[in-house]
């Protein structure tokens, strides 16, 4: 049994509001450096399944390819 | 002629859709998210609400219920299927209709009565002249129309557009008239064939005057209608 993390971003030039919000505030807050924060979702599955499967999993449910893109790291047994 | 209205866990708008088509005096019945058939209806509305309380993402466990498919075979067949706010959000989750529907740009949940915009479309369920202009109301939180440029340029191309975000004389505001962001102020697109529609604003609570207006019946009478003159 393996342990995966997916992370689901908006696919580049999506308008993000809620990353576009906290980018703001934390300028507000007095970070000046700060460029660009983008806000995704973070899951966590543990399964025999294989990384193969996770991807089948992203690609029809977890993840909608039309705006986001995804990543999966397996990060070792559960 | 018969609708079918869907009930997923977690839609809210089903009643008031079928008191709408019943107030036009037309029938209407509610289909389980579970059926695995569509009980002959003549043609579908999936209504709004936050199916799977939204979960993942609007629509997207919704697009799985065991309904779906046979939804999904009757329009392919042809058969007329309208999506209402939640409704829409399915319909792109399904893959019925291009694009998805993203959050508000505002942050904030939207909910006024909005003037639309018909425009010339292909679309089955509502043959209004271009130019129309209709009050509807909108009540969401993820309406922001999005697509890729060339998604867009077929849309545009293909009538399939078919109602747009516009201001009370009709024309769009410089920056756009959309209260949500929505790419091109798009409030409803159709599919090629124009039997599938989405639509981010609620027809249903504008048909019985008691509820402030009556613009929305025409969502349901045309393809009433049409179904009519196709049975002879």
């Amino acid at each position: 049994m393996a342990r995966y993390e997916v992370f689901v971003t908006y696919k580049q030039g999506i308008f993000d509001p809620p990353g576009a919000t906290a980018e703001r505030a934390l300028r507000n807050l007095g970070y000046e450096g700060v460029e660009s924060v983008k806000i995704g979702k973070y899951i966590r599955i543990e399964t025999a399944g294989g990384i193969e499967t996770v991807r089948e999993m992203c690609e029809k449910l977890l993840a909608n390819p039309v705006i986001e893109d995804y990543r999966i790291e397996e990060v070792g047994e559960a | 002629m018969r609708f079918g209205v869907v009930v997923f866990p977690g839609s809210n708008c089903e009643q008031d859709v079928v008191h709408a088509i019943e107030h036009l005096g037309l029938a209407a019945e509610y289909l389980w998210h579970g059926d695995t058939d569509l009980g002959g209806v003549d043609a579908v509305v999936l209504p709004g609400g936050f199916s799977y309380g939204d979960y993942i993402r609007c629509g997207a466990v919704a697009r799985f219920s065991p309904i779906m498919a046979e939804i999904t075979r009757f329009a392919e067949r042809g058969g007329p299927v309208m999506g209402i706010c939640n409704g829409f959000q399915i319909l792109t989750e399904a893959h019925l209709l291009p694009g998805a529907l993203l959050r508000n740009t505002g942050l904030k949940f939207i909910c006024h009565a909005q003037p639309l915009r018909v425009e010339e479309s292909v679309c089955e369920w509502l043959d209004l002249p271009a130019g129309t202009v209709l009050d509807v109301p909108v009540n969401h939180n993820e309406g922001n129309y999005y697509c890729d440029a060339e998604t867009l340029a077929r849309l545009n191309d293909g009538g399939q557009v078919v109602l747009r975000y516009c201001e009370p004389d009709g024309t769009l505001a410089d920056g756009g008239s959309a209260p949500n962001g929505a790419l091109d102020d798009i409030a409803g697109i159709c599919n090629e064939r124009g039997n599938v529609f989405g639509l981010m604003p609620h027809p249903e609570r504008v048909v019985d005057p008691v509820t402030g207006g009556t613009d929305g019946g025409a969502f349901f009478t045309t393809i009433a209608r049409r179904l009519a003159e196709v049975a002879g």
